[in-house]
């Protein structure tokens, strides 16, 4: 279900402080977050987030075209190898 | 006969089903336009005189169908796998985007079943 427009989009509020110094700085340097619920907003373009995946963090560098979108689905938690062969006895 | 947006004409159906052929009008898109047309819903597709089959063709053209839809939705997906967040990858590999299981069922993404020919037991 989606969330109510009347609070917003959520942003975890310390990312939100993060990336306005950053822009009134005019400085670009990757941002280490945990928030992965955090809705990328029209601010976070052009940045790059680390956004963490539960072990290690990926590098999402925000396009346009990301905004409305959630830092978590770049982020992805599971790593699938593919099946085992047949030859591996 | 009834041609409308394109390619469509289902003959001897009542007009609320015969619009659902269009491609971006189901049931209820449907009889919204013949309410709007004040033609009778139940009214067969081949009976509609001229000016009934005018007025449906100037509504339906007001909305997004057929090719003008699919491309929407096409570049909605594009859009998805090009910004690589998970749901434009799961289009990528053909598999569900919203979590569904996959062990077993999500078919329909699937498609027909592949089975791998002779997993070895293991030996006793």
């Amino acid at each position: 279900m989606a969330r109510s427009l009347r609070k917003g989009p959520y942003v975890a509020y310390k990312l939100q402080k993060k990336v306005d110094q950053m822009n009134d700085a005019g400085k670009k340097k990757p941002i280490k977050t945990w928030s992965r619920a955090s809705m990328i907003t029209p601010e976070f373009v052009g940045h790059t987030i680390m956004v963490h995946n539960g072990n290690k963090f990926i590098p999402v560098y925000i396009t346009e075209n990301m905004v409305g979108h959630k830092l978590g689905e770049f982020a992805l938690t599971r790593n699938f190898r593919g099946h085992s062969s047949k030859k591996l006895k | 006969m009834a041609r409308i947006a394109g390619i469509d004409l289902p003959k001897y159906k009542k007009g609320q089903i015969g619009l659902t052929y269009i491609y971006g009008i189901g049931r209820t898109t449907a009889e919204e336009i013949l309410d709007e047309a004040g033609v009778d819903p139940t009214k067969k597709v081949q009976d509609w005189t001229d000016e009934e089959s005018a007025s449906i063709r100037r509504i339906i053209g007001e909305i997004k169908v057929e090719g003008e839809l699919r491309s929407e939705v096409q570049t909605n997906i594009k859009r998805l796998m090009d910004i690589g967040c998970n749901r434009g990858l799961r289009h990528r590999k053909g598999l569900p985007l919203r979590g569904q299981r996959t062990k077993t069922n999500a078919r329909s993404r699937k498609g027909k079943r592949k089975t791998v020919a002779n997993k070895k037991k293991a030996t006793k």
